[in-house]
């Protein structure tokens, strides 16, 4: 019982940290142009 | 650069546009003031698609002198370029050297999709929320009981209220709207289901009890939201590809003014009697009469007749043709929006409300569920009052039917056979525009045609009978290669392959009437024959194009406007589909019985104005025919409005692209017959997940009313339904090469590495 009061937080922790990175991609234009973003691994500069 | 070429056939059509390219003043007048003396110019780039395309056209436009920096969407195929300076650099023009027709683009950068990213944001949430949930609840189905069981129900209840608030809103904004205006839609049983269930598992949690259906509400919402995302960006791709292609109604145009003056008015600010001087190669702005200069104009957009039409001073031309040779003067007759085009847009409005709203497949079939299942859970909610007037149950299990019923596989399976049905079709180059047009596709039983640019490529082919040989021939693709005109570039286009040798001097065009040059000091023109060949016999025939030496005719070539390659074999392969088929062209009687007798289509109309057009589809339809119209130019425009469904190639005038239903990218009349096909199995799919939905529910729904129903069953049930129809919607797919295609995709990737 004790380890569900550490746990969970922790739980909860990870899956908001993903949410926020995905809301910050989101946010910062990256799905804007997912063909581009596709082929531009393939640049070398 | 040469994985670059299977996107070329878009770039044929531009080229035309862009021999002449958009004028100095229109770029400075569409370009965006960032500030700081910072200009941005969005351009629309139909033919790039690859990596190498990227990096060559961004290195390009950053060298250009004042170009601060160029960036590539390749998503949306636009660039925006910022730079300084009172000029513009010369982007499309370094565009065009590299091989990228490029024109300048409608939408700025900064109208960016609000609605894409709420609905991403929502997906990400509800997702993030769903999995938590599920976690909490396997526990407490798995046996946690007392504080923990409590304990966990407050932890679901709590991440379930963003869901509630952000995602949920989107579905309470639509059920509001549809009950307010006294309609029925998908959306009402989804957010009173949702709603519910969420207050009465607060109630559950708040007296200790068993059954919390948390979970339940919100994964419904991740699953509909995954749906409903997929249509947007289905819906935004066509759109984006769309407004990609060639924009034909200029912004604006030159205007003489009585102190022999010029400047650049916009569209808006063209009135009647105002002089305006017409570059060849621009589109004309507004209805007008010539007052100055001999020119050529193509018409065939706005009235669908294949040949050039020749005018001088005094001819009255309209707004969207396209100004072929010369150089015009010409003095406005009416503004904007009182011009041929204007009117167009106004047959277009009229003829769209004759046709009457149709309603979607989902919003039929929800208008009926809806109304049973609510009766549905209020009778159970009644029955158990009566039965055992425990209120608490009761409540309990009309929650439960509500649960089971909503309409999570029947949300799903219409949009999601919509959306493989739409990734098919833009896997063969046909763009949809919205599901409702796949729908309205499958009911089709009349084909409708316009001839030029539809049923044939629009533009003239040499005829191949034309024997035409040694010094003349080489003399007559040396003239053709330096005119623009369209007879001009058949006869270099089916000559591509022979080297020029011949040496031309003294090359000049005569708008209207052909080219003329000089070798070895003899005058040779190819043209109209009453002005080549002045010199010949008077009773040879005076029409045509010839070459001539000194005045005489020395070959002559013949034209003709020749059918899509593949348009016997499509209009075979809709034949057999059962459907009739019918010819509505402008043009004259000849050329529209000869395109319809090469086809085999007894019906069949010629030298059709605009509005006969939507009478005539008008009639079909009053007369119980469901018809689809195939067409091009303006003048299809407003017919295609009326027609039940409409398809337009990607060659087509852009009043016409944005009234069509489908557009196919390819040259190939195939995607006519192939969009049907790919409807009907549409249609057949969908209804198949009907009976799938309701057919759940038959066993479901008693399961409920008894109140057998836990929140494990509600769960099972729900992803189990969901699954069940998102796999019979990939069947569309999988019966011609799902598997094959994945494989070429990861081909083409490997060979565009190893380049």
């Amino acid at each position: 019982m004790e380890t569900l009061l550490y746990l969970m937080p922790i739980a909860l922790l990870l899956g908001g940290l993903g949410l926020a990175a995905f809301v910050w991609a989101l946010r910062s234009g990256q799905y804007e142009d997912l063909d581009g973003a596709a082929e531009r691994v393939l640049l070398d500069d | 650069m040469t994985c670059c070429a299977p996107s070329a056939e878009v770039a044929t059509d531009l080229q035309a546009l862009n021999a002449a390219g958009p004028a100095v003043d229109e770029i400075l007048f569409a370009a965006k003031n960032l500030g700081n003396g910072l200009l941005q110019t969005d351009l629309s780039v139909p033919s790039m698609h690859c990596a190498a395309c990227m990096s060559s056209i961004e290195t390009e436009l950053a060298g250009l002198e004042n170009v601060i920096s160029a960036r590539v969407n390749l998503s949306t195929k636009r660039i925006s370029v910022k730079w300084t300076g009172t000029e513009p650099p010369p982007m499309i023009r370094a565009l065009d050297a590299l091989g990228y027709p490029a024109h300048l683009s409608d939408e700025l950068v900064a109208g960016k999709d609000k609605t894409l990213s709420e609905l991403l944001l929502a997906v990400a949430i509800s997702g993030f929320a769903t999995g938590n949930i599920m976690l909490l609840s396997v526990s407490v189905w798995s046996g946690a009981e007392g504080a923990t069981r409590d304990l966990f129900h407050w932890i679901s209840a709590l991440i379930a209220i963003p869901v509630i608030v952000f995602a949920g809103r989107i579905y309470f904004r639509s059920a509001w709207n549809a009950v307010r205006h006294g309609r029925m839609n998908m959306d009402v049983p989804i957010a009173i289901g949702v709603s519910l269930a969420y207050s009465t598992s607060l109630y559950e949690t708040a007296t200790h009890g068993e059954h919390a259906y948390f979970d339940a509400s919100v994964s419904l919402l991740f699953f509909l939201l995954i749906g409903r995302t997929l249509d947007h960006v289905m819906r935004d791709k066509a759109r984006a590809a769309v407004n990609g292609l060639a924009r034909l109604s200029p912004r604006g145009a030159v205007r003489l003014t009585a102190d022999g003056g010029r400047d650049y008015l916009p569209l808006g600010q063209i009135e009647p009697g105002m002089d305006l001087m017409i570059a060849a190669g621009d589109r004309i702005p507004v209805d007008a009469t010539v007052i100055e200069g001999i020119s050529e104009l193509d018409c065939s957009l706005a009235t669908g007749e294949s040949a050039a039409r020749s005018v001088s001073p005094g001819a009255d031309i309209l707004a969207g043709t396209h100004n072929l040779s010369g150089l015009l003067v010409v003095r406005a007759k009416a503004a904007a929006k009182d011009s041929f085009l204007a009117e167009m847009v106004g047959l277009m409005e009229a003829a769209e409300q004759g046709r009457g709203a149709y309603r979607r497949l989902a919003d039929r079939a929800s208008a009926m569920y809806s109304p049973v299942v609510h009766l549905t859970a209020l009778l159970s909610f009644i029955g158990w009052m009566f039965a055992t007037g425990d209120w608490h149950h009761a409540i309990t299990v009309a929650t439960a039917v509500l649960i089971i019923t909503c309409p999570c596989a029947l949300g799903l399976a219409v949009p999601i056979v919509q959306v493989v049905a739409a990734r098919r079709l833009f896997d063969n180059g046909i763009m949809m525009k919205d599901g409702g047009a796949l729908e309205r596709l499958a009911k089709i039983d009349t084909v409708v045609f316009d001839k030029t640019g539809t049923l044939t490529n629009g533009s003239p082919i040499l005829q191949p009978a034309s024997d035409v040989k040694g010094e003349a021939l080489g003399i007559a693709i040396a003239l053709a290669r330096s005119s623009r005109h369209p007879v001009s570039r058949a006869i270099s286009k089916a000559h591509g392959h022979v080297s020029g040798d011949v040496r031309l001097q003294d090359i000049r065009e005569f708008a209207g009437l052909g080219v003329e040059g000089l070798v070895d000091g003899h005058v040779w023109r190819l043209g109209r024959t009453s002005w080549a060949a002045s010199a010949s016999m008077p009773d040879g025939p005076m029409t045509g194009t010839v070459l001539s030496k000194n005045g005489m005719a020395a070959a002559a070539f013949e034209f003709i406007d020749v059918l899509r390659w593949d348009a016997v074999k499509a209009v075979s392969a809709l034949g057999r589909d059962g459907l009739k088929m019918e010819v509505l062209s402008g043009d004259k009687q000849a050329a529209v019985a000869h395109v319809a007798s090469q086809l085999s289509i007894r019906d069949f109309s010629a030298g059709v104005l605009p509005i006969d057009k939507v009478n005539r589809l008008q009639d079909l339809a009053a007369s119980g025919a469901r018809a689809l119209m195939v067409g091009d130019g303006i003048n299809d425009a407003p017919a295609m409005m009326a027609a039940h469904v409409s398809m337009a190639p990607s060659s087509a005038a852009d009043i016409g692209r944005s009234a069509a239903d489908f557009i196919f990218l390819h040259d190939s009349l195939d995607a006519v017959p192939l969009a049907v096909k790919v409807a009907r199995g549409a249609e057949r799919l969908i209804k198949q997940n009907f009976v799938m939905a309701i057919g759940y529910n038959l066993i479901a729904v008693p399961i409920a009313i008894l109140g057998h129903v836990t929140p494990l069953i509600a769960a099972i049930a729900m992803s189990g339904s969901s699954l069940l129809v998102i796999g019979n919607a990939m069947r569309l797919t999988v019966h011609d090469g799902w598997l094959p295609g994945l494989f070429k995709s990861a081909l083409r990737r490997q060979k565009l590495v190893e380049a």
